[in-house]
């Protein structure tokens, strides 16, 4: 299974494609990043400005910790597209390709390619998630330093430089669950369709969906809303809080946990039945 | 002794949505058979190879590879049997040698040192550092060959390898199934609608019209249903006409565009009809025997092509 799983991270990272989603992190991230650290603290001073009659800021709030901040706040809806670029094609790039006729002739399990095939994808999003995370965090560290991070989300929250690294750690990793779901549902769509575009639009098209129902405040929904993945897609930005809400974070990761869980076993089932006609 | 069937299929069926694409098939291949897999586009050979190497589901029925159900015992059935089915695609992007490799880990493990005797023994030696995207389609045919053979498999199916091949891949591709049989003990399935392809590697054959099996046996047994006669190109036509009338040979049939006669006689009775041409100073073209699996298969399908 090992060797499998060996070669199926050998074919996805000698496609160019794979590359494509580090490069535009690669260009657009530091592009934020200078920009950000050239317009300085106009952010901060945006922010804080209805507040500055009633409280002083001392030290600057403009740091690495802050610019790392508005990197994930602003990427995280891109992200599933770069990865659904890639996770997509695992299954749906063999039917294209036509190599299904080579792969599942031979006298090995279609669950073990199966499985192999979403160990790979799931190695992608790793690397990619932790790619952004250095990337981010080490640039906009380099670039203005440490310091307090000011967090904004309906109140405003400052919390201690001491105080955020392990946040931005944690919040990485739940950023990785969620995009595990993403990818699980890229997969999904990926066992049944024939060509590479039917993915990334299927899972585009899930998360656009779901996140209007999400964000419409319209009461007919309200019992729906908990129960959608895209409720959690920012599951990350709740390690960001004071105290932090372990019991939300649990459920919402349960949540994407299922949607992940899901996804797979009806893919597994669809994959092991499917007749190869390409 | 009875030979060894390698493969059997029971009563094989495959129903698509509004049709039986094959249905009631039952095949019998021995060990060391080229067996020829007949039948004209849509006749369901593909849909049957592809059930054999278990890419489709049957509807109904069963498969034996080597004595094992396809359905229950898949890795010990196919553990045998390898394939080309339609033409060969791989991975463009990766080297012929990557692609194999990547092949052989599915097969169960391929050392670097059979991989390079299969790609000497189909040709390819110079080119495995390539990207396949730069091969041309006979050199991806017999790639496509070097991929089924990795593992040593005794029963290789070979699903139309000769389409769009020019004259000479062709010929490569038909002496390397040769060698294979005769040199490597290979059993082999050839299914294609290029017949006279079949004609000239086949021992066995079964011809598959509308999903359904026309006929199954030896090629030799199955030629004697066919009927023999001889084409003569011979002029001038009336000359002709007259000597064939005194010797009593009917003509099925006269082509005045090219001045070609179909006649009722056995091969071994045209060289008497040949001297009588020649003695009544009549210039003899060609004299060309038809008793090929061509006629047989048209006969056979000439209803029922689709």
């Amino acid at each position: 299974m090992l060797r499998l799983i060996r070669d199926e991270v050998l074919k996805t990272f000698l496609k160019k494609r794979t590359y494509l989603g580090f490069g535009i992190i690669l260009l657009i991230v530091p592009l934020i990043e200078i920009a950000m650290n050239l317009e300085g603290s106009h952010f901060i001073t945006a922010i804080t400005r209805t507040l500055a009659r009633d409280f002083f800021f001392s030290g600057s709030l403009f740091n690495g910790w802050f610019i790392a901040y508005m990197i994930m706040n602003s990427l995280w809806l891109h992200v599933p597209l770069l990865i659904s670029f890639v996770v997509g094609d695992q299954l749906a790039g063999e039917a294209t390709a036509g190599t299904y006729r080579l792969i599942l002739i031979r006298p090995v399990s279609r669950a073990k390619i199966f499985f192999a095939k979403y160990a790979a994808s799931l190695i992608y999003t790793f690397l990619f998630v932790a790619f952004l995370a250095c990337l981010s965090i080490g640039l906009a560290l380099f670039l203005a330093g440490r310091g307090d991070l000011l967090v904004s989300k309906g109140e405003i929250l400052v919390l201690a430089d001491s105080d955020v690294a392990w946040r931005f750690m944690v919040a990485y990793v739940f950023a990785l669950w969620t995009m595990t779901t993403v990818a699980s549902i890229s997969f999904f769509f990926s066992s049944f369709v024939e060509n590479s575009i039917g993915p990334i639009v299927g899972t585009m098209g899930v998360i656009i969906v779901c996140s209007v129902i999400t964000l419409m405040p319209i009461q007919l929904f309200d019992a729906l809303r908990p129960h959608l993945f895209t409720s959690y897609l920012d599951l990350w930005s709740r390690v960001f809080a004071e105290p932090v809400d372990w019991e939300k974070i649990r459920t919402g990761a349960l949540y994407l946990g299922g949607y992940s869980f899901a996804s797979v076993a009806v893919a597994w089932y669809i994959f092991v039945r499917k007749d190869i006609l390409s | 002794m009875n030979p060894e069937i390698v493969l059997k299929t029971r009563n094989l069926g495959k129903h698509y949505r509004h049709r039986w694409a094959v249905r009631n098939l039952n095949l019998e291949v021995y060990r060391g058979d080229v067996f020829g897999f007949l039948g004209p586009n849509g006749a369901g050979k593909s849909t049957t190879i592809r059930m054999i190497l278990s890419l489709i589901r049957p509807t109904e029925g069963e498969i034996e590879l080597f004595g094992y159900p396809l359905s229950s015992e898949r890795r010990k059935a196919l553990a045998h049997t390898s394939g080309l089915v339609e033409k060969a695609d791989f991975y463009l992007y990766l080297s012929a040698l990557r692609n194999l490799e990547i092949l052989g880990t599915l097969s169960g493990g391929i050392d670097r040192r059979r991989i390079q005797e299969i790609i000497d023994l189909v040709g390819l030696s110079g080119r495995e550092n390539d990207r396949v995207k730069t091969y041309s389609h006979g050199m991806k045919q017999r790639l496509g060959i070097a991929q089924a053979l990795l593992a040593d498999p005794d029963l290789v199916i070979l699903d139309e390898p000769m389409n769009g091949l020019d004259p000479q891949g062709i010929k490569e591709i038909r002496d390397l199934i040769v060698h294979l049989a005769r040199d490597r003990k290979k059993t082999i399935l050839l299914s294609s609608h290029l017949l006279s392809e079949i004609e000239l590697v086949a021992n066995r054959m079964a011809i598959i019209n509308r999903g359904e099996l026309a006929a199954q046996g030896e090629v030799e047994a199955l030629l004697e249903h066919g009927e023999q006669y001889v084409n003569l190109k011979a002029g001038p036509a009336e000359k002709v006409r007259q000597i064939l009338e005194e010797k009593g040979i009917r003509v099925r049939s006269f082509d005045e565009g090219t001045g070609e006669f179909s006649l009722d006689i056995r091969f071994e009775e045209t060289a008497d009809l040949t001297a009588a041409l020649v003695r009544a100073e009549v210039e003899v073209h060609a004299v060309v025997p038809r008793r090929s699996l061509e006629d047989y298969f048209l006969s056979i399908t000439e209803n029922g092509a689709e």
